[in-house]
């Protein structure tokens, strides 16, 4: 089985690229399964679903999504594999920037759409400049001056990925990326596989329920902004 | 220069050398403050904390700082990949059914393509950015040059065979008009961004019915003035030997000069157009159905004729269209067409 994860800032486009590119996969006879990870709320495996593709999803709640993800990411592929997928495709949202949910030695490809803004190259870590392909979409509603120093501007977070433009809406590009994604290097288990990234830690007294402000409700892993007064 | 020479070369004497690095500086400004250092000391020093807080991979961060430079010069040093014609080989329609035709496509021809929506058009399109070689769902073959086309247009995302306008597109940026040009320009590396800058803007009030100047924001121009200037900046500033066109509305710009200029910087033009005025200023038009090309029509001497008297019809209407700009009455007696 093939493993991709997908990953992207919300309404990024995630979903109907995917959709476009299973369209692509099926037509070449691969069963194609999809995990969606997010965090309160998502009703995207009901649309997968509507279109036969195996969905599982994955909320997390009071967890945060990317840890979240690496402590299921093993059972999900062991679920891919007891279906017989050809593919195993997982989406998940970056949700703080900071987020990377991609492992070493699997595909990683982050969709980020052009309207978000030519600064969000730069605001966002690990999950686009660890990518190994970044798809840009929501190109057909902006100039093309627009769309061109936007992927100047991921091409300087991230040279080596390779970019590409993907309309959503009509699938262009969609089939081409569904050509880049296969690997011949079959997999059964991401045990022992390594995250690219560290994710980012978080261990003090609110991560375990604590509403009340103020030190005197602080424990663990805290730190505090600098204002410049000391 | 190789790896280990280039990444301990402090970041003052990189930008001296090579003043289109200054952009990647100012880029990654978290990370490269002190420009008296090199990027490899500046990393070195940090401390695991701050690699964390940073989410920085020493060894990630310094390999693409080599391959952006290295992509960079490149970039600047394509100009023997001139693009001369192109050639979209027959493959098939949704049905299997083989093409009919080959079309070789010169630069400064104008092609339209014709048919009903979902026949196949953007598919078309898509063939010829993919550079497709027999590995698309039609099985096209796109030749540039005559010629088997390098690979290296699919992935290199600054330098795409083709650049495209469709209908609705919109600026969305919060910039001035002049800003807009500049940064556009800036990552393009163009080097007299100046004369570039006023050059646009002159092609592009002489496409507009309405002109517009440099401080103008951009989110603020018209749907006439925003097409005229996507089309001037795309003609003077992309490097895209390709300009695919999804249908010119009429509104507020002159099409004929648009196209003109476009021919003028030497692109390869491809619209996607019902408009029988675009259709019939292109050379040729390709119909397609059913996913197929199922004919090309020449442009004959009737169909020029006709556009001859189209463009009248146009005018009129343009001039009528000014006249309640400006806030006049219609006259009956001003409609004369042959």
């Amino acid at each position: 089985m093939n493993l991709i994860t997908i990953s992207g800032p919300p309404s990024s486009g995630k979903t109907s690229v995917i959709v476009k590119t299973i369209d692509a996969l099926k037509r070449r006879n691969l069963k194609v399964g999809v995990v969606k990870f997010d965090c309160l709320y998502t009703d995207d495996d009901v649309l997968y679903k509507k279109l036969n593709i195996p969905v599982k999803k994955g909320l997390s709640g009071s967890l945060c999504p990317d840890h979240y993800f690496v402590s299921n990411i093993e059972e999900v592929t062991q679920w891919g594999v007891k279906i017989d997928l050809d593919v195993l495709i997982t989406e998940s949202a970056g949700l703080c920037n900071r987020c990377s949910p991609y492992i070493k030695d699997i595909k990683a490809i982050c969709v980020i759409d052009n309207l978000s803004g030519i600064n969000t190259p730069k605001k966002i870590g690990p999950m686009l400049k660890a990518a190994d392909i970044v798809v840009i979409t929501k190109g057909d509603i902006v100039s093309q001056a627009e769309r061109e120093v936007f992927a100047s501007r991921v091409r300087q977070v991230n040279p080596k990925a390779i970019t590409m433009n993907i309309n959503g809406l009509t699938g262009q590009g969609a089939f081409e990326l569904s050509t880049l994604i296969l690997d011949d290097k079959q997999i059964t288990t991401v045990k022992g596989k390594e995250l690219r990234f560290s994710m980012p830690s978080a261990l003090c007294s609110y991560c375990l329920g604590e509403r009340r402000i103020g030190e005197d409700f602080q424990l663990g892993n805290v730190r505090k902004m600098n204002l410049g007064d000391k | 220069m190789n790896k280990i020479d280039f990444i301990n070369l402090n970041i003052n004497q990189v930008i001296e050398e090579y003043p289109f690095m200054a952009d990647y500086f100012s880029e990654n400004e978290n990370l490269f403050k002190d420009f008296s250092k090199s990027p490899s000391s500046i990393i070195d020093e940090l401390t695991e904390e701050e690699l964390e807080d940073l989410a920085i991979d020493k060894e990630l961060t310094l390999n693409n700082y080599y391959e952006y430079f290295n992509q960079m010069l490149d970039f600047l040093g394509i100009e023997d990949d001139r693009v001369e014609s192109l050639t979209i080989i027959k493959g098939y329609d949704k049905s299997g059914i083989r093409e009919t035709h080959d079309l070789t496509i010169n630069v400064g021809e104008v092609i339209a393509i014709v048919g009903p929506t979902g026949s196949g058009k953007s598919r078309l399109l898509a063939d010829i950015e993919w550079i497709a070689d027999e590995d698309t769902p039609t099985k096209r073959k796109i030749l540039i040059n005559n010629k088997e086309a390098d690979k290296k247009w699919r992935f290199s995302s600054g330098n795409k065979i083709v650049a495209q306008l469709s209908q609705n597109m919109n600026f969305v940026m919060d910039l001035t008009v002049k800003e807009f040009l500049e940064l556009h320009a800036n990552s393009r590396l163009v080097e007299d961004v100046d004369n570039v800058v006023k050059k646009i803007i002159e092609e592009a009030n002489l496409l507009a019915g309405e002109t517009f100047d440099l401080e103008t924001p951009i989110t603020s121009l018209s749907g006439g003035q925003s097409r005229a200037l996507m089309i001037a900046d795309t003609a003077i500033l992309s490097k895209s030997p390709i300009v695919l066109i999804d249908e010119i509305e009429n509104a507020g710009i002159d099409r004929k000069k648009a196209l003109d200029l476009l021919v003028k910087e030497e692109k390869i033009v491809l619209m996607a157009t019902h408009d029988p005025i675009l259709a019939l200023m292109a050379d040729k038009r390709i119909v397609i159905k059913n996913g197929g090309i199922s004919k090309i029509i020449f442009t004959n001497n009737e169909e020029k004729q006709m556009l001859k008297k189209l463009e009248e019809v146009d005018k009129f209407l343009m001039k009528e269209r000014q006249l309640i700009r400006l806030g006049q009455s219609i006259k009956l007696e001003s409609l004369h067409i042959d």
